[in-house]
């Protein structure tokens, strides 16, 4: 590893850098359309049990069994034998969003059947809709008790990103890969992007944790 | 609005639970500004009864009517969508035993919540609503603490101002004192004593035989799950007719 090793990382850092975005773009999109697939498949699966709602929470639960991997060879190689064809960029989005959504419906599930019994009876019975008690009343305490289990996830999907490379998504780690492949420096390259993904990390934990005092200041959570 | 019907009229009501009967034909009526204590020992099905006139229990038999319109079924004789249900439920108000206001909301916020978002009043007159009620239940001050400060007989007393805060036709109160430390049942009690001054319509179901006593005017007894005495609280404390209730009451002196 030379000095000029990490010179050529510099000279290239516009490709790094573009990569980085991509990988921020697909974590920061996936992560929001995950998280509210979430909460829609626990309020879709909320209520009296029927086949439709058993059979939504088998599929989830079959999903989160499969590596993100396989879900997106399915989307991007698989599916097109049927005929369906989509972007790369297309498939990674949708596989990143509903694979996470499947662990955001199963944390929220969780949170969900630990309600009191009185938090669902009052809001009834001051005259809230299902969905109006799902949405004002049950699933912000949902989302607040649920805030360390999150941190997981969050970066979970922030590493899954990097298989979004498999399928010609220029992302970070292909970004990195690339930049190793041409000028054979595979440290230096390397070292970089694991600095990025750290670097995204630490804002996550600041986040979670204005969460947490936040939930706190409620007495939702205790730590 | 029909002025002339009875604000709760319920009609042949049953219910059990894994074939354990636990309302057998419960007939009784609520007038406008009427307050009405329902007593009994454990089980014996005054809450369920309370908790069907709200359809938080669906009763298996019997009909209830709540200002003429019936609750839970429909003309055509089919059960209400949860829609149909909550616009019935919006016209009472459910002040519960554990009290149940949301924790992630604060005080202010949980007297408005269901003025707002479930009856459509504009926000600052419901902030204006909410204060007056917060007033009137000595809570005013507390208005931007979140429940888990709070002491049980605070909750209770917010619990109230949220119920106030519907307009209801009638509260129901299930047992609001009985989760309560003997030093906060006073506290709660005065709040609801000065409501009824004020012929506010409620239903009570309580243990505290002394206050259903001063507060209520007119007592119903449920045993076994039927209506064994209804009667002002002077002849069903003073004068019981049936052997039950005397040794029911016997049981509190």
């Amino acid at each position: 590893m030379k000095l000029y090793d990490w010179l050529t990382v510099w000279l290239n850092i516009d490709r790094v850098m573009l990569g980085f975005g991509v990988t921020i773009l697909f974590f920061s999109v996936a992560t929001v359309t995950a998280f509210t697939g979430g909460c829609v498949f626990v309020y879709l699966m909320d209520g009296k049990q029927n086949i439709l709602k058993r059979s939504l929470r088998s599929a989830l639960d079959v999903l989160r069994t499969l590596p993100f991997l396989i879900v997106l060879y399915l989307l991007y190689y698989g599916l097109p034998q049927i005929g369906i064809r989509m972007t790369s960029w297309t498939a990674g989005m949708i596989a990143l969003s509903v694979y996470h959504a499947s662990y955001y419906a199963e944390i929220l599930r969780g949170a969900r059947v630990a309600l009191p019994q009185g938090q669902m009876e009052s809001a009834k019975a001051h005259g809230f809709t299902p969905f109006q008690m799902y949405y004002r009343i049950l699933l912000p305490q949902m989302v607040l008790r649920s805030g360390p289990l999150f941190g997981n996830l969050l970066v979970g999907c922030l590493k899954d990103t990097a298989f979004l490379s498999i399928i010609t998504i220029y992302e970070l780690t292909a970004a990195a890969n690339a930049l190793q492949a041409v000028y054979f420096i595979p440290m230096p390259a390397f070292i970089i992007v694991i600095f990025l993904y750290w670097i995204i990390s630490l804002i996550l934990e600041r986040l979670l944790r204005l969460m947490g005092r936040y939930s706190k200041h409620r007495g939702l959570s205790y730590e | 609005m029909n002025d002339l019907s009875p604000v709760i009229e319920v009609d042949n009501l049953c219910k059990s639970f894994d074939g354990m009967e636990v309302l057998r034909s419960i007939n009784f009526t609520v007038e406008r500004g009427q307050i009405i204590s329902i007593i009994g020992s454990s089980g014996s099905g005054k809450s369920t009864l309370l908790r069907c006139i709200n359809w938080l229990e669906q009763p298996d038999r019997g009909t209830i009517r709540i200002v003429g319109n019936r609750i839970g079924i429909k003309d055509d004789g089919t059960p209400m969508s949860e829609r149909e249900l909550a616009k019935m439920r919006a016209r009472m108000a459910m002040v519960f035993q554990g009290f149940n206001l949301w924790p992630h909301l604060n005080v202010l916020r949980n007297v408005t919540e269901a003025p707002v978002h479930v009856q459509g009043v504009a926000k600052d007159e419901a902030i204006a609503q909410a204060e007056v009620w917060l007033q009137r239940v000595g809570m005013l001050i507390k208005k931007d603490a979140y429940p888990y400060t709070l002491s049980g007989g605070q909750k209770q007393r917010v619990a109230i101002a949220r119920a106030l805060a519907m307009n209801p036709e009638v509260i129901l109160f299930d047992e609001p004192t009985s989760a309560l430390d003997p030093e906060l049942v006073g506290e709660v009690q005065d709040v609801i004593g000065e409501l009824a001054a004020d012929n506010f319509t409620m239903v009570i179901v309580t243990h505290e035989m002394d206050f259903a006593r001063s507060i209520s005017n007119e007592v119903v007894f449920i045993d076994k799950g039927v209506v064994v005495e209804q009667a002002p609280p002077e002849k069903i404390f003073g004068n019981p007719e049936t052997e039950r209730l005397r040794q029911f009451v016997g049981k509190y002196r």
